[in-house]
């Protein structure tokens, strides 16, 4: 190789200047339209699992630990932050943060997980129908609602300690 | 642990040695992205090498498959002894949107040990530098588990020193929280 060629490549390196990002000391922002991994808003999701039925990585988990509480788990390993679950979110309780910087050494460290107080049925006491009408009968009594004064009435006493019902249902917490 | 530990072995220069297992390719131009002029990785001299016996740490990117999960295996025993694997990309890190497809096995670390995982699809040059130098300790990783509850669930049985009996009754006083 001649030392023109030499000299010509020694130019045309001058001339480019550094590129180089000096990027893990100094931060970089990101696009306007980035779409980072999805956070979710407890205050706002009611439950209805349209995420987890759409998510093409079959992300989002939901399941019911008891009947009025719903868990909704976002574990974080294979979402290809699409976008979907922003999308179709009826109450828009996901957003698509600018946050990147995700890597980590415990897969688990991007897990996000929900409870969801699910309202009752003020008969039945459950979020949907019943599964017979047997079940009915070892409910506690129907409620009275006052609502002038916001408050609820129970027509049984066995809500209060030490006074358990018959037959209570016991709640399944985990 | 696993800081000090790389802190020590690996004090020097980090050779890769990159792995592709069957994903889109996304992972991998993102990949040698970061070994361009633009992110030069190899200031902190980190290099690509072409042999898993010359390298210290294996970059899988795509999800193991029926197909490629004993060559990953191989390339993975043929590494010398203090050795790290980094799962970059959805794929790597839980088997990405193919996870239940008939070919796919699942996450690289049903075959190999992973150390480190930068999720993302494709991850950003950013994020994989981010992921190795939460590696060697230049910078702290960012993100932890999050937990959220509703706050006050309305429910009477959960909150008894609430409930007053009144008569043959129960009055709960939180209504207006439902
Ligand atoms: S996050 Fe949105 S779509 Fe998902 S369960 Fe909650 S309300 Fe439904
Ligand atoms: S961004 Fe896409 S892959 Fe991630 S949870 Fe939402 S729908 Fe699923
Ligand atoms: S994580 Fe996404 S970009 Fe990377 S190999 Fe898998 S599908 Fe392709």
């Amino acid at each position: 190789m001649s030392v023109s060629s030499k000299l010509k490549e020694t130019l045309v390196c001058l001339k480019a200047g550094r590129v180089t990002l000096p990027y893990p000391a100094q931060a970089r922002p990101v696009p306007e339209k980035f779409r980072g991994r999805p956070i979710f808003d407890v205050t706002k999701c009611t439950g209805c699992a349209g995420c987890a039925n759409n998510c093409p990585a079959r992300e989002i988990l939901v399941f019911d630990i008891c009947q009025e509480i719903r868990v909704l788990e976002y574990s974080g390993l294979r979402c290809t932050y699409c976008g979907r679950c922003a999308d179709l979110c009826p109450e828009k309780a996901i957003t698509l943060s600018h946050d990147f910087e995700t890597g980590t050494d415990s897969i688990h460290d991007n897990q996000q997980r929900l409870e969801i107080f699910m309202s009752t049925c003020q008969r039945c006491g459950r979020c949907f129908e019943e599964p017979s009408a047997l079940e009915e009968l070892k409910m506690k009594g129907y409620r009275l609602d006052d609502l002038a004064n916001d408050r609820w009435v129970f027509r049984s006493r066995s809500y209060l300690e030490g006074e358990p019902a018959v037959e209570d249902i016991p709640i399944e917490m985990d | 642990m696993l800081k000090n530990l790389c802190q020590k072995m690996f004090g020097r220069s980090l050779w890769v040695y990159h792995a592709n297992s069957g994903g889109c390719n996304g992972c991998d131009i993102e990949v040698l992205n970061v070994l361009t002029p633009y992110y030069d990785v190899e200031r902190f001299g980190i290099k690509l090498v072409g042999s898993p016996r010359h390298a210290d740490v294996m970059l899988c990117q795509g999800p193991a498959m029926h197909s490629t999960a004993r060559a990953l295996k191989r390339a993975y025993d043929a590494m010398p002894a203090p050795k790290l694997v980094f799962a970059i990309g959805s794929c790597a890190c839980g088997g990405g949107i193919w996870f239940d497809s008939y070919p796919v096995l699942g996450p690289v670390e049903r075959v190999v040990p992973v150390n480190y995982y930068i999720p993302g699809c494709p991850p950003r040059p950013e994020a994989i530098i981010y992921g190795v130098a939460v590696a060697v300790g230049l910078v702290d990783k960012k993100t932890a588990p999050i937990q959220l509850k509703q706050l006050v669930l309305p429910i009477p049985r959960y909150h008894p020193n609430e409930l007053c009996g009144s008569g043959e009754m129960v009055v709960y006083e939180r209504a207006e929280k439902v």
